[in-house]
C-alpha cells in the first residue's frame, strides 16, 4: 500500500499540468477542424485523413509504452495486424459487417494477445524488450505467410465495406462512403481514444508508470509493482494499436502480411519520433506529417524512402524531441517574449 | 536417404556460412559500440548488387567464370568505404544516447540504403549469369553438392578462424575486446576510441558486404533482401548470444540447418520455428546459448 507522502511526492515528480489552454485548443481544434475538413478538403485528402485517424489511435497506444513507460516496442504492427485481420475475417469470411462488432472483437483479441505476450515481454527492458516484441511480431508475420488456406498467405485477404451502427450505406459510392460516414466514424473513435488516453496518462496509474520509467528502484520501494504496471500498460497499448489496425483495414479494402512486417512497426516508431514522443500530441503530429508528407514526396520522386530515412536520421541526431518539441520550445520562447517584453 | 541428409546438411551449412559473416559483423559492432545495427542487412544487399555488377564487368572483359570469386570479394571490400562514412557521418553522434534512438538511427539507414539500391540497380531481381553452374557439382553419398557452396563454406570458415586469431592473438584484437568490456579504461590507457570505433565498424560492414557478394551467384538479388536478412541475422545473434563471436557461429549454424531442414521436411514451419526458438532463448536464456563472453 502507498502512504500519502510518497504519493504526493510521486505526483510532484511526474505530473503534468492538467488544464492548460493550448491543450484545450488542440482538442477543440481536432473536433472542429476534423468536423469541417470533409467540406473544405479535397476528397483524396479526406481519404488520406482516415489513415491519420487510424495511425493516431495506434500511436497513442505505442507512445503509452515508449514515452510514459520507457519501453520501445519494435513489434506493434502485430496489433495492427490483429485489428486488420479481424476486420478481414469477419467481413470477408463470416459476412459479419458490423463495425462495432469488429472493434469489440479486436479489443478482446488484442487484449488477450497483449496479456499473453506482455506477460513474457515486460520482464525485460531496453533492447531485450524491443527484440522480444520484434520476434513476436515476426512470428505472427510468418504464421500469416504460411497459413495460405486460412489467411490467404502472402496475398492476404479482402476487407469488405462494414456497416456503421447498423447502417449499410449500400447506395453510396465507395469513396463517398469513406469520405462521409466512415470519416466521421473514424473521427469519433479517434476523439474517444484521445480523451481516454489523456485521462490514462494523467491518472494515478499513468503517473506511476512515469515514476517507474524515471526510477524503477524508487518506485518499487514505494510499493508500486513494476511488472504488473508495465503489463497493464502493455495491454492498454495493444488494445489501442488493435483498434487502429481495425480502422485502417476497411478503407484499404485489403490486408496482407506486410501489414505486420517489422518495417511497419519501424514506421510506427518513426511517426512517434517525428512528431515528438515526449509530448502527448507528438505522435499525432507525427502521423499527420508522415502521411501527408509521404504523399507529397512520393508523388514528386520514387525515392521517398531515402528522404524519409534522412529526415529520421536528422531527427534522431539533432532534434530528439521531434516537431512537437520544436513547436513547444517556440511557443515558450514566444510567450516569454510577449510577457516580459524582453529576450527569452 | 543419405542423399537427402547430405543435401540438407550442405545447403544448411551454406546458409550458415553466409549468415555467420553478416552476424559476425553485427556482433562485432554490438560488442564494441553497443549498437544493434539494423543496417547490416543493407550492407549485405549492397554487397550482393555490387557483386553482380563487378562479375558482369569481369565476365564482359573475358574473365573466366571460375575466377568470379575475386570480383565478388573485391565488391565486398570496396564497399568497406561505407564503414567510415556511416560511422563518422551518423553513428558517432548517438553513442551517448538511449538504445532506442540508436536502433532508430540504423533503421533510418535501412530506409536510405533501400533507395540507394533502387536508384542504382532498379527494382527488378538480378543475378549474375552462369557463374553458379560454371563451378559444377561433386557427388557425395549420392547427393549432388554444388562446388560453389563448398567454396563459400571454406571462405566463411577461413574468415571465422582469422577473426578468432585476430581477436585472441593480435594487439588490435586485444584492444577490441578491452573496448568491449571497458571503453573508459581503454581510453585512459591512451587508445583513441574513435579510431577503434571506425575500424570496428568498417570491419563489421565488410563482413556484411562480403556475405552479400558471396551469396549472390546462388540466388537473385531483390530489393527486399535487406529487410528479410536483418530478421534472420537478428535470430542468429539472439540465439547465439548478443555480442559473442562464438554465438554468431553457433547461432548461424543452428539457424542455417533448421532452415534447410524445415524446408525439406515441413516448409510451413520454416520461419515460425526460428522465431519460436528466438523467443524461447530470450525468455529462458537471454544471454544466448553460448553467450556470456565476447
Amino acid at each position: 500500500m502507498m502512504s500519502d507522502p510518497s504519493q504526493t511526492e510521486l505526483i510532484g515528480r511526474a505530473s503534468l499540468p492538467r488544464r492548460n489552454w493550448p491543450v484545450v485548443i488542440l482538442m477543440g481544434g481536432f473536433l472542429v477542424g476534423g468536423g469541417i475538413w470533409p467540406f473544405i478538403g479535397k476528397e483524396y485528402h479526406v481519404y488520406l485523413t482516415l489513415s491519420f485517424f487510424a495511425y493516431s489511435v495506434a500511436l497513442l497506444g505505442l507512445n503509452l509504452l515508449f514515452n510514459y513507460t520507457g519501453l520501445l516496442s519494435f513489434g506493434h504492427a502485430l496489433f495492427l495486424g490483429i485489428g486488420g485481420y479481424t476486420a478481414a475475417f469477419l467481413t470477408y469470411k463470416y459476412s459479419i459487417m458490423s463495425m462495432e462488432l469488429i472493434l469489440a472483437v479486436t479489443l478482446a483479441l488484442s487484449g488477450v494477445v497483449a496479456l499473453a505476450i506482455g506477460f513474457i515481454c515486460v520482464r525485460y527492458i531496453k533492447i531485450y524488450f524491443a527484440m522480444l516484441t520484434l520476434a513476436f511480431g515476426m512470428l505472427l508475420h510468418s504464421f500469416l505467410m504460411k497459413t495460405y488456406d486460412l489467411t490467404g498467405g502472402d496475398e492476404g485477404m479482402h476487407v469488405f465495406q462494414p456497416k456503421l451502427l447498423g447502417f449499410e450505406f449500400a447506395t453510396m459510392d465507395k469513396m463517398a462512403f469513406f469520405c462521409g460516414p466512415y470519416y466521421y466514424y473514424s473521427l469519433t473513435v479517434f476523439l474517444i481514444a484521445l480523451v481516454l488516453m489523456w485521462r490514462i496518462v494523467h491518472s494515478h496509474f499513468g503517473i506511476c508508470l512515469q515514476a517507474i520509467r524515471d526510477n524503477p528502484d524508487k518506485a518499487e520501494y514505494l510499493g508500486i509493482s513494476i511488472r504488473s504496471y508495465r503489463l497493464r500498460a502493455f495491454v492498454i497499448s495493444g488494445c489501442f494499436a488493435g483498434v487502429g489496425g481495425a480502422l485502417m483495414a476497411p478503407p484499404t479494402g485489403h490486408v496482407d502480411p506486410a501489414f505486420v512486417f517489422w518495417t511497419h512497426s519501424g514506421d510506427m516508431v518513426f511517426m512517434v519520433l517525428l512528431g515528438g514522443f515526449s509530448n502527448f500530441f507528438g505522435p499525432m503530429m507525427g502521423s499527420l506529417v508522415f502521411i501527408f508528407l509521404r504523399d507529397i514526396v512520393a508523388s514528386a520522386t520514387e525515392y521517398w524512402r531515402f528522404i524519409f530515412g534522412a529526415i529520421l536520421a536528422v531527427i534522431v541526431i539533432m532534434a530528439p524531441e521531434g516537431l512537437m518539441g520544436m513547436v513547444v520550445n517556440g511557443w515558450h520562447r514566444l510567450r516569454s517574449l510577449l510577457m516580459r517584453g524582453g529576450s527569452p | 536417404m543419405t542423399a537427402t541428409v547430405f543435401n540438407i546438411l550442405s545447403s544448411g551449412i551454406f546458409h550458415a556460412s553466409i549468415l555467420f559473416l553478416v552476424a559476425a559483423g553485427l556482433q562485432l559492432v554490438f560488442g564494441v559500440q553497443k549498437i544493434f545495427n539494423l543496417a547490416c542487412g543493407s550492407f549485405y544487399a549492397l554487397g550482393a548488387y555490387l557483386g553482380i555488377t563487378m562479375v558482369d564487368i569481369f565476365l564482359a572483359q573475358g574473365g573466366s567464370p571460375l575466377l568470379s570469386f575475386f570480383p565478388l570479394l573485391i565488391a565486398g571490400l570496396i564497399l568497406g568505404v561505407l564503414g567510415p562514412l556511416v560511422e563518422r557521418g551518423f553513428l558517432r553522434f548517438v553513442y551517448q544516447r538511449d538504445e532506442s534512438f540508436q536502433l532508430l538511427l540504423t533503421f533510418a539507414l535501412v530506409l536510405m540504403f533501400e533507395d540507394v539500391i533502387r536508384f542504382f540497380w532498379g527494382t527488378y531481381p538480378r543475378s549474375p549469369k552462369g557463374v553458379y553452374l560454371a563451378f559444377g557439382t561433386i557427388h557425395i553419398g549420392g547427393a549432388a553438392i554444388p562446388v560453389y557452396n563448398l567454396l563459400v563454406i571454406g571462405a566463411s570458415l577461413a574468415v571465422a578462424s582469422l577473426m578468432g586469431y585476430m581477436l585472441r592473438r593480435t594487439r588490435f584484437g586485444r584492444i577490441i575486446r578491452a573496448t568491449a568490456s571497458n571503453p573508459e579504461m581503454v581510453q585512459a590507457l591512451g587508445v583513441r576510441s574513435s579510431t577503434v570505433f571506425v575500424k570496428v565498424f568498417t570491419l563489421g560492414t565488410v563482413l556484411g558486404t562480403v556475405g552479400g557478394a558471396l551469396v549472390v551467384p546462388t540466388t537473385a538479388a531483390v530489393s527486399e533482401m535487406a529487410v528479410h536478412l536483418i530478421v534472420l541475422a537478428f535470430a542468429v545473434v539472439v540465439i547465439g548470444g548478443l555480442g559473442s563471436m562464438k554465438g554468431a557461429f553457433v547461432g548461424a549454424l543452428l539457424v542455417g540447418l533448421l532452415k534447410s531442414l524445415s524446408m525439406a521436411i515441413y516448409p510451413e514451419l520454416e520461419m515460425m520455428l526460428i522465431y519460436l526458438i528466438v523467443i524461447g532463448v530470450l525468455v529462458f536464456r537471454p544471454q544466448g546459448l553460448v553467450g556470456g563472453q565476447s
